[in-house]
């Protein structure tokens, strides 16, 4: 088994930050020129769709992003200074299927240009500093094992010990099958975090987008002071073709989504993704007592 | 007492219902085949001895789902007294797949949480066979608050499928509801001591799962998905649960070595069904033994090593 940091050594050791630079990451989306949306079929000139920030003019679809344009969208000037990079998965099971889970950590760090499936770093909203962690679906359907967990509790544990706000971005299938039990714990392990959290006066914004399942919705997603989705973001514990397979039947097209769940008391906000930085500013502001 | 037959038990059914029939014979004939009796018997000890003592992660899982499996309710029988089962989540509903309520352990008043699944068809269907609605999570909380004001401590008995995945557990919020208690678990001011009976699917069972001791019977199991849920993501064929089974590291060894709980619970020979009372003895013990030690560390302490613990679980390498 891998090294194991624990928490006392990981506050001795200096924070490591490292600059991310967004150009060579790469995109969710093939590179020509046009695209297909997939929600209403439109094709769009894909430079409109960047500026229109992933969102289809004319049906307003939210495409899933990559982590590090999610962060361009919502922090000052897209600058941040990542911590933690480099944990990286180390297999305690050697699972094994068609393919090994060291060839799938492998496929996905060669298609998303990152370690796991979240990135954590310390930015500016509207010049105010802030924790924000990231999940990225294109990695193994950001899904969480132990890696997501680690990372997502150390950025909690910065943000009390600096007493900075927390922001939280999820977008993910689930707790990670590949690491078993590891992954499952990890729901724990960051709720706890949480649990410290709260006691700081911090506002802490859970953000979820689509899609947001699993042990990451039924642990530290469902427990932001706040809680907003993206539009049309699907957002619930069971996936849809697990609950239609349970109650053999067919669901209806808007359940589960954001709108749907905000009907159900289950969120706080629906936000369009070009208000969703603002939004998050005003909470934070607000809540921090900064908001004259 | 319905017989239900795993696969793997089949040599060893066939002569049990043989032996049967011959002791069932008139005390007449029985006199001339009491020798056939012994040796039957000793041939199915040895056949048990065999195929129990070295069982495969699906046998296990085949025991932890055997129908006639100890439930939440026998252990709380058997090792309590004067429990009295509390009802619902003072919002809108009382989920009778999650029960609980104060009672004795000989001296000591504690709380009880647990997962209950039914002993047959009928009660599987109104307890829903054990996977709990959001209802469910929230009496779970609501009791847990009740044991940390009067300073009970927690007993949970996890024993389920997993949480409900239906139209209403979404609508009322499963995902917040276990979120809920995975918080406050880890900073409830009480000692809390788990123990895995039978099944311990996912999310659902670690909704009750957060605590200062963890311990499973020896054939029960607990993991991230069901083996059949993983195999059909896998190899999009339910059928190779078996091999999902192996791989996801489930058995209560697996997770010893994982360090993800305390202790494996011995059970008898063929699983805990088979000798109820002398698995319920060693649950009480577990209990007393454990209860009176974690009374001993200061609530400072031992929400710190509730803590660590959970701090420290998780297998990665950093540069
Ligand atoms: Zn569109």
């Amino acid at each position: 088994m891998a090294q194991l940091m624990p928490i006392s050594e990981w506050f001795q050791k200096k924070e490591k930050y490292v600059q991310i630079t967004p150009k060579t990451e790469k995109r969710p989306m093939p590179d020509g020129i046009w695209s297909k949306c997939a929600e209403c079929g439109e094709i769009i000139y894909q430079k409109e769709l960047v500026k229109n920030l992933w969102v289809c003019p004319k049906c307003d679809f939210h495409y899933k992003l990559a982590a590090c344009d999610r962060l361009n969208i919502l922090l000052d000037e897209g600058k941040s200074d990542e911590f933690d990079a480099s944990l990286s998965s180390a297999d305690p099971l050697k699972f094994e299927a068609e393919k090994t889970y060291i060839e799938s950590l492998n496929q996905s760090r060669e298609k998303t240009g990152l370690n796991d499936a979240v990135i954590t770093v310390k930015g500016k909203i509207d010049s105010r500093n802030v924790i924000m962690a990231i999940m990225d679906f294109r990695f193994i359907g950001g899904s969480m094992g132990s890696v997501v967990g680690e990372k997502v509790t150390r950025a909690v544990e910065m943000a009390i010990k600096n007493k900075l706000p927390l922001v939280i971005v999820s977008s993910s299938g689930g707790a990670r099958m590949q690491e078993g039990m590891l992954s499952l714990m990890q729901m724990a392990k960051t709720s706890a975090a949480i649990a410290r959290f709260k006691k700081t006066g911090l506002p802490y914004i859970s953000v979820l987008t689509n899609p947001t399942t699993g042990g990451v919705t039924a642990s530290f997603a469902s427990l932001g002071d706040i809680i907003i989705a993206e539009p049309q973001a699907l957002v619930g514990f069971a996936g849809p073709r697990v609950i239609e397979k349970t109650i053999r039947q067919k669901l209806p097209k808007d359940f589960q989504k954001a709108e749907f769940m905000l009907g159900y008391g289950q969120i706080d906000l629906v936000v369009h993704r070009k208000d969703l930085k603002a939004t998050i500013s005003k909470l934070i502001n607000f809540f921090t007592g900064e908001l004259r | 007492m319905k017989k239900f037959m795993m696969d793997f038990e089949k040599p060893v059914v066939e002569l049990e219902t043989k032996l049967e029939k011959l002791k069932r014979l008139p005390t007449k004939e029985k006199s001339g085949i009491a020798k056939e009796i012994l040796l039957l018997e000793k041939q199915i000890d040895k056949i048990h001895e065999s195929i129990y003592s070295n069982l495969s992660a699906s046998e296990k899982l085949q025991i932890a789902r055997h129908p006639n499996r100890p439930r939440t309710f026998d252990y709380v029988d058997f090792i309590f007294t004067d429990f009295i089962e509390l009802h619902g989540d003072r919002v809108c509903g009382d989920d009778l797949a999650l029960v609980g309520g104060p009672a004795f352990l000989e001296g000591e008043r504690v709380m009880i949480l647990g997962h209950q699944k039914g002993k047959d068809t009928k009660e599987n269907v109104s307890r829903n066979f054990g996977m709990p609605h959001p209802e469910g999570y929230r009496k779970a909380l609501r009791l847990m608050e009740l044991a940390e004001k009067f300073n009970l401590p927690l007993i949970c008995f996890i024993d389920t499928p997993g949480a409900y995945p239906g139209i209403e557990a979404e609508e009322h919020g499963q995902a917040a509801a276990i979120a809920q208690n995975l918080m406050k678990m880890s900073t409830l001011s009480i000692p809390i001591i788990i123990l895995n009976i039978g099944e311990g699917g996912s999310g659902g069972a670690l909704a009750l799962g957060v605590g200062d001791r963890i311990f499973m019977l020896e054939n029960s199991y607990y993991s991230v998905i069901t083996p059949e849920g993983c195999a059909s993501i896998l190899w999009h064929d339910e059928t190779r649960a078996s091999e999902a089974a192996e791989a996801l590291k489930l058995t209560a060894d697996d997770l010893l070595r994982l360090e993800i709980i305390d202790g494996i619970i011995d059970e008898p020979l063929g699983g805990a069904h088979r000798d109820f009372e002398l698995v319920g003895g060693t649950l009480k013990k577990v209990l007393e033994d454990n209860i009176k030690e974690l009374k001993g560390v200061s609530i400072d302490k031992l929400l710190d090593d509730r803590y660590k613990r959970l701090r420290k679980i998780g297998a990665y390498a950093e540069k």
